[in-house]
């Protein structure tokens, strides 16, 4: 049913502003993600309602609303991580290269789907062996050294650690640690990037140097972005979802979503009139 | 007024002092016991007393080499029996298990822990020592490993517990499979703690007679192998300490102050293992 890597996208799963005026073609974009119809309960409680969102290849797509929305929860049903949560329930289609999530092994997922969280959250381990970690795990033969210094480098993490690969993780800064996560991430080559409002416990320099990094990490990868920081989202993503109440109100191209928004909410929450 | 105010004060005063009293009192028992114990036994600690054989009824002399061989190799055994079960039970608790399994397991442990120990020993005896018929280091091993189990098992999962979520999150996030997270991550972060834990339950059972008196025995010479009935250090002093000899009483104590010692050393490594908890390994 899904063969297409690129599947028929119907009119909601696209960034709407694309449709209407002369910007990005939509025909374009292909999708690296589509969810359809993705609806998802904590027990009886229903914190997303039937969102249809497409997540282009190559492209930062940014997750923006007030807090308890349910980005953070639209964000984690697209690896699953949901499933560590006793009583999570989703309903709907996630595709990955037109393949149900839904029905795949979930660690093959999550070796495809790399996440970044809130908080760094480096393994008690030393810089070397933690963005190796993957790597191990999943018995890769590539040669470690190798890798973790590609790793290093796409992070923009190696000048400032190659001479101390063998010190604990735990010694570098904050910012330091997000960019370890980063390059922990990547080093399993995933083809889509998760960042968990990456950038809210870090100052304005470290933030500075994630968002940098992000715009070159989409030559390499997919990247969904959640974040509470709008002047974030207006400058790293290329499309931008606003939800409100789990429900998604507005996906455009970012710059459309940023000056003309098409609903009313999105334009109070941009503006500062509420969250 | 001033006299309710000087009554207030005079409360506040004496009640401080009680608990500062108490508090002392609570401290000194120990240096009180060590120091009784260092007063009677210390001068029949010697060399003598780590390696010869208990000297014959009537004589004076001797060691009690047979009886930490013994005390040795029974806690050996025991260790083999409760840390594995204790810490794979606290795995099963901390990582796998719902709220209702949790909640009968955890109970069930806290029962388990608060079972006198006589009553421990007369389990094993009836299932490790009747249907051999005869008494032996193995059932005695039995009987402590089962005394080990929920000492284990309470507080290894504590400390498997306080691992971050967001370090689980991290590695299964990566693709690794709850039971690969466990065993590179979630324990490791707690492989001090979890240390801790064994020591302690170590050094708890180091001084256990009870569940000894009928399943190891006693014995007066060596003890080959595994099967006979073997001398350990609590239940030398038990035997000693009821005899009508005063050579016989000397060496209680001084066996006393060994496990005693043993047991506070052990104590201490195992704050200290936990002390140094936060800091992360090198590798």
């Amino acid at each position: 049913m899904h063969a297409s890597v690129r599947p028929a996208v119907s009119f909601n799963i696209l960034p709407t502003g694309s449709s209407t005026a002369a910007r990005e073609p939509a025909a374009d974009l292909t999708m690296r993600m589509t969810l359809s119809k993705v609806n998802f309960f904590y027990g009886s409680k229903q914190t997303l309602f039937n969102i249809s969102l497409g997540i282009a290849t190559n492209k930062v797509t940014a997750l923006i609303g007030p807090s308890g929305c349910g980005k953070s929860t639209l964000l984690r049903t697209l690896n699953r991580m949901y499933e560590t949560v006793r009583g999570a329930r989703l309903e709907g289609e996630i595709l990955l290269d037109g393949q149900n999530i839904l029905h795949q092994d979930v660690t093959a997922l999550r070796r495809r789907i790399g996440m970044v969280f809130q908080r760094a959250n480096p393994f008690p381990k030393s810089i070397f062996d933690n963005v190796a970690y993957g790597l191990r795990i999943n018995g890769s033969r590539v040669p470690l050294s190798e890798a973790v210094e590609k790793s290093l480098r796409r992070a923009a993490l190696w000048d400032e650690v190659k001479d101390q690969l063998h010190k604990s993780a735990y010694e570098l800064s904050g910012g330091q640690q997000q960019r370890l996560c980063i390059a922990r991430a990547l080093a399993v080559d995933p083809e889509v990037l998760l960042l968990d409002e990456p950038c809210s416990a870090l100052d304005p320099i470290s933030t500075a140097k994630i968002e940098e990094l992000l715009v070159e990490l989409k030559n390499l990868c997919t990247i969904v972005i959640v974040t509470h920081n709008m002047q974030q989202a207006a400058r790293v993503s290329d499309f931008t979802a606003f939800l409100l109440t789990g429900q998604l109100i507005e996906f455009s191209p970012t710059p459309h979503l940023f000056t003309t928004p098409g609903d009313p909410r999105t334009e109070a929450y941009i503006t500062g009139r509420f969250g | 007024m001033i006299s309710r105010l000087r009554w207030r004060k005079f409360v506040s005063g004496f009640m401080l002092t009680m608990t500062g009293v108490c508090a002392t009192v609570a401290v000194s028992v120990l240096f009180l016991i060590l120091g009784y114990l260092v007063f009677h036994g210390g001068s029949s600690v010697s060399w003598n007393f780590f390696t010869k054989l208990p000297a014959p009824v009537g004589e004076t002399g001797g060691g009690m080499a047979n009886a930490i061989v013994g005390s040795a190799k029974l806690l050996l055994l025991a260790t083999l029996i409760g840390v594995p079960i204790g810490f794979l039970g606290a795995i099963y608790l901390a990582e796998f298990s719902g709220r209702t399994a949790a909640f009968v397991v955890r109970y069930a442990a806290d029962l388990l822990n608060g079972v006198p120990s006589i009553v421990i020993g007369i389990f094993a005896f009836s299932l490790a020592v009747l249907p051999f018929k005869h008494f032996s280091t193995l059932a005695g091993g039995f009987a402590l490993g089962i005394m080990m189990i929920p000492i284990t098992l309470r507080s290894t999962e504590e400390f498997l517990r306080s691992v971050p979520v967001s370090l689980r999150e991290g590695a299964m996030a990566l693709g690794a499979s709850k039971w690969k997270a466990i065993a590179t991550v979630i324990v490791p972060c707690a492989y001090r703690g979890i240390l801790t834990a064994v020591l302690l339950a170590f050094a708890r059972v180091a001084g256990e007679t009870a569940p000894l008196l009928f399943t190891a025995l006693g014995n007066r010479f060596w003890s080959p192998g595994w099967n006979q009935p073997t001398a350990s250090l609590p239940v030398v002093i038990y035997t000693y300490a009821l005899s009508a000899y005063e050579d016989w009483h000397r060496q209680a104590w001084a066996a006393g102050l060994v496990l005693l010692g043993l047991i506070l050393v052990i104590n201490i490594v195992a704050r200290g293992v936990l002390a140094r908890g936060t800091s992360v390994s090198r590798s």
